[in-house]
C-alpha cells in the first residue's frame, strides 16, 4: 500500500506547461474600484451613455451585496481594493487590422501555446477572435462571417456598432443583481465577444475565442453574448490557458446565450487555467456565471465543457427552459488535482410545456483536490411534461482527495419525470497493474481509464476540440496514479 | 528461459515464498499444483512484477536478463504474460482498444511497425474464430460485466493476441464449465512451440487432461516440494497433498 502512495504522489506532480509571461507593456488601471474606476473604464472604451448608466447600476447593486459561500470551496478572502480592473495592451489606439500587424510576441504566446493562430484559423476553418487580456487583437473570418450575416465581434465593438442589439439583449439572461460575480462583472467588464445569429442563417463555421489572462494582478472580467434568432444554429468554442504567477488571480466572466424559437446553440469549453502548483499556491479564482434562455419554442442550447483549470472552479452553466419544447443539455469533465477545488454543475429551469434536459456531468479527482457537482432541476408549475436525465460520475485516483455531489430537484409539476444516477469509482492499482501486466506504461493506462470514464463527454465536443481535449486530460492528470 | 533460485518474497512482514528454485526451458509446459495459501499466485505475480510482494532473496533470470530489475510493463514487452486468476473490469475502456494498445507497445518496443485499426481487426477476429469467440466481445468495455468463463476467455484471447514467449497461467481454469474449458486449453496448445514456454498454475489435473505438461511441480510452504511428469498430477489428484508434505518432512 505505501508504495502505492508513492507512486500516486511522485506521478501527480507535474508541472503546468503553459506557465510564463509574456514581456508587452501594459495600460493598466491602478488597483481599487470606485465609481470614478467605473467611469474610466467606460470612457476608455469610448462607450455610449447607456452603456455607462448600466455599468454604474451593476456597481451600486454590488456595494450591496455579499460573496457567496454556499459552495463546497476554501480561499482567503479576496481584496477587492488590490484588483485593477482595466489592462489593454499598450498600442489600443491603432489596433492591428489582421495578424501580420499583430505584435509577434503576442504570436510566439500563442506558438509556446501550441496555438498557431494562422495554421489554425486557416486550416480549421475556424474564426478566432483572439482576447489577449482584455482587449482583442486579432479577429479572422470576419468577411466570411458577414457574407451570412453573422456578427462575431469583440463586445466593446459590438457596443459601438451594434448597440441596439446589445442593449436589447444585454443582462436579460444574467441580470446585473443576478450575484455577486455577475454583478461586479457588469459593472467592470473589459471585453468579451458578441455573436448574433440572424433568423434562419446556419453559422458556416465553428467559432473560437482564446481567452488568456496576461496582466500580474489584473481581474479578468470577460462578457459574451450569443443570441441566436429564429431558426438559426451556431457552435461556439472557447478555450483558456494562462501564465504561471504566484497571486492568486480572480476571474469573473458572465456569458449570456439567448436562443429564439427554433433555434440551436452549442457551446463548447475547454478550460485551462494555471491552477496552482503542487503545494496550491498560485492559480486563478474563477467565478463564472454562464446562462442559456431558451426563448423561444423549439429552441436548444447544448453546454459541453471540460474543466482542468484554475485553482477554484465555481461555475454552473445553466438553461431556462421557457419555450415550448425547449432542449437543455449539460455535459461536463472537470478534473481537480493537487490542491484544486472544483465546485460546479449546471440548473435547468423547466418553464415551458415538453421541456426536456439531460445532465451528464463526469468529475475526476487527483492529489488532494476536492471535486463537486452541484446541479439544481427545477420543474416550474406550468411545466407540462417535463423530462429530465442527470447522470454525476466521479472517478477518484489516490486515497487524499474527495467528491461531493449536491443534487437538488425542485418538482412542481406531478407530470414531470425526473431521473438522477450516480457512481463514484476509483482507478484501482489492480487496473493499473493489469494494464502493465499487458505492456501498457502506468501514465498510458491512466489515460485510457480516464479517457473511457469521460467517453460519453467528449463525443459532444467538435471534432477538433475533442482531440485537444483528450490530450489536455492527460497533460493535466499526467502522472496521476492511484 | 526462466531460471528462478532460492527466491524468498513477502508481503507486508509475511514471508510467503521460502527459497524456491525453478528452471523452465523453451518449448516445455510446467504445471504448478498445491494446496491453497502455498505461494502458486505469488510466484506468478512476483514473475510479473506486482509491486505489492517484495523480493528479499535470490535471483530470477529471464532470458539470461535480471527479470527483478524490469519494471512490469517492460517484462510484458519482453514477452512474459500473466494470465490473471482475477481479471478486473475497466469500465467504459474498450475491449479492442486495450488489447491495440497492448500490442503496439509491445510491437514499439521490438521495432516492429504498429498495426493500425484494419490490421488489428482482420488478427483479433481470426483469433476469436479460433478460440470460438462472438466478435461483439470487443466492443465492451475490458471484463465490464463478463461472466467468469468470459473473463477468462478474453485472458486467452489477449494470451492468443500477444503470442508471449513465457505465458504463465494462474488458475485460468478454475471455475469455468467444460467448454470453457476446452477452449481454454485450446488456446493454450495453440501457442505451445519450441521457442515458448507455458506454466499452468492449477489446483486440479483437470486442465492437464487438456493441455498435458511436461513436468509437474508441487509446491507447499513457499517451496517446490517434489518434481515429476505428468503422473505426478494424477497421484496428487487421488493421493491429495498431505502425501508430498509427509514425504518431504520424513
Amino acid at each position: 500500500m505505501t508504495t502505492e502512495t508513492e507512486n500516486i504522489e511522485s506521478l501527480v506532480n507535474r508541472r503546468y506547461e503553459h506557465g510564463f509571461v509574456t514581456d508587452i507593456d501594459s495600460d493598466s488601471l491602478p488597483p481599487g474600484l470606485d465609481e470614478d474606476v467605473v467611469r474610466a473604464i467606460s470612457a476608455r472604451k469610448e462607450e455610449p451613455e447607456f452603456m455607462l448608466e448600466w455599468r454604474l447600476r451593476a456597481y451600486r447593486l454590488w456595494l450591496e451585496m455579499r460573496e457567496p459561500t454556499w459552495a463546497h470551496v476554501h480561499y482567503p478572502p479576496i481584496d477587492f481594493n488590490e484588483i485593477s480592473y482595466f489592462s489593454a495592451p499598450k498600442s489600443d489606439k491603432d489596433r492591428p487590422k489582421s495578424l501580420d500587424e499583430v505584435d509577434p510576441k503576442l504570436l510566439e504566446t500563442y506558438d509556446k501555446l501550441g496555438i498557431p493562430l494562422h495554421e489554425r484559423a486557416r486550416l480549421a476553418g475556424v474564426a478566432v477572435d483572439a482576447v489577449f487580456d482584455s482587449v482583442s487583437v486579432a479577429t479572422t473570418f470576419k468577411e466570411k462571417l458577414s457574407e451570412a450575416g453573422v456578427i462575431f465581434c469583440s463586445f466593446s465593438e459590438a457596443v459601438k456598432n451594434h448597440p441596439e442589439l446589445v442593449q436589447k439583449y444585454l443582462g436579460t439572461v444574467v441580470p446585473q443583481r443576478d450575484n455577486f460575480y455577475a454583478a461586479l462583472n457588469s459593472a467592470v467588464f473589459s471585453d468579451g465577444s458578441f455573436v448574433y445569429v440572424p433568423k434562419g442563417v446556419r453559422c458556416p463555421m465553428e467559432l473560437s475565442t482564446y481567452f488568456r489572462i496576461n496582466a500580474a494582478n489584473t481581474g479578468q472580467f470577460e462578457r459574451t453574448l450569443i443570441v441566436a434568432d429564429e431558426g438559426s444554429h451556431v457552435s461556439y468554442l472557447e478555450g483558456c490557458t494562462a501564465p504561471m504567477r504566484d497571486e492568486n488571480q480572480l476571474h469573473a466572466a458572465v456569458v449570456e446565450l439567448v436562443a429564439l424559437e427554433g433555434a440551436e446553440i452549442k457551446y463548447s469549453t475547454v478550460q485551462n487555467w494555471y491552477p496552482g502548483d503542487e503545494n496550491g499556491k498560485g492559480g486563478i479564482f474563477n467565478f463564472v456565471t454562464k446562462r442559456g434562455d431558451c426563448r423561444g419554442a423549439n429552441s436548444k442550447i447544448s453546454w459541453t465543457q471540460v474543466e482542468t483549470g484554475s485553482a477554484i472552479t465555481w461555475k454552473y452553466p445553466s438553461c431556462i427552459l421557457r419555450g415550448d419544447n425547449s432542449v437543455g443539455e449539460f455535459y461536463s469533465v472537470a478534473v481537480a488535482n493537487n490542491f484544486q477545488q472544483a465546485d460546479t454543475g449546471t440548473k435547468m429551469i423547466h418553464i415551458g410545456r415538453n421541456t426536456r434536459s439531460t445532465i451528464v456531468s463526469k468529475g475526476i479527482s487527483a492529489g488532494r483536490a476536492q471535486n463537486a457537482y452541484r446541479g439544481l432541476v427545477r420543474v416550474m408549475p406550468q411545466a407540462r411534461d417535463a423530462r429530465n436525465h442527470t447522470q454525476c460520475d466521479s472517478l477518484l485516483i489516490g486515497k487524499d482527495c474527495g467528491a461531493h455531489t449536491f443534487p437538488y430537484m425542485e418538482i412542481k409539476n406531478p407530470s414531470a419525470r425526473v431521473e438522477h444516477e450516480a457512481t463514484t469509482s476509483k482507478i484501482s492499482a489492480n487496473q493499473l497493474f493489469y494494464c502493465r501486466q499487458r505492456g501498457i506504461s502506468e501514465e498510458d493506462a491512466v489515460n485510457m481509464i480516464v479517457n473511457g470514464f469521460c467517453k460519453e463527454v467528449f463525443k459532444e465536443l467538435p471534432m477538433e476540440f475533442a482531440v485537444e481535449a483528450q490530450n489536455l486530460l492527460n497533460v493535466s492528470l499526467e502522472g496521476a496514479v492511484g | 528461459m526462466l531460471e528462478i533460485k532460492d527466491l524468498k518474497a513477502s508481503t507486508g512482514d509475511t514471508p510467503i515464498l521460502n527459497g524456491l528454485s525453478l528452471t523452465v526451458k523453451a518449448g516445455e509446459v510446467h504445471a504448478i499444483m498445491g494446496p491453497n495459501g502455498s505461494g502458486k499466485s505469488t510466484l506468478a505475480q512476483v514473475i510479473a512484477g506486482h509491486e505489492d510482494y517484495v523480493v528479499t532473496e535470490g535471483s530470477v533470470e529471464y532470458k539470461g536478463r535480471d527479470l527483478l530489475e524490469l519494471a512490469p510493463e517492460e517484462r510484458a514487452r519482453e514477452g512474459i504474460f500473466l494470465g490473471f486468476q482475477y481479471p478486473v473490469e475497466i469500465p467504459g475502456v474498450n475491449n479492442a482498444y486495450l488489447l491495440k494498445a497492448a500490442l503496439n507497445a509491445k510491437r514499439k518496443h521490438h521495432g516492429v511497425d504498429e498495426v493500425d485499426a484494419f490490421e488489428f481487426l482482420k488478427l483479433a477476429r481470426e483469433k476469436m474464430a479460433l478460440l470460438g469467440m462472438d466478435p461483439k466481445f470487443l466492443n465492451r468495455g475490458v471484463n465490464e460485466g463478463f461472466s467468469g468463463g468470459e473473463k477468462k476467455r478474453n485472458e486467452i484471447l489477449q494470451l492468443a493476441m500477444l503470442e508471449p514467449e513465457l505465458a504463465i497461467l494462474d488458475e485460468t481454469d478454475s471455475g469455468l464449465d467444460i467448454d470453457a474449458l476446452k477452449a481454454v486449453a485450446q488456446g493454450v496448445n495453440a501457442l505451445r512451440s519450441p521457442d515458448r514456454a507455458i506454466v499452468l498454475v492449477t489446483h486440479y489435473q483437470r486442465l492437464l487432461d487438456y493441455v498435458e505438461p511436461d513436468v509437474v511441480h508441487v509446491l507447499s510452504g513457499g517451496k517446490i516440494l517434489r518434481s515429476g511428469d505428468k503422473s505426478l498430477a494424477l497421484e496428487l489428484e487421488e493421493k491429495g497433498y498431505d502425501w508430498v508434505r509427509e514425504a518431504a518432512n520424513a
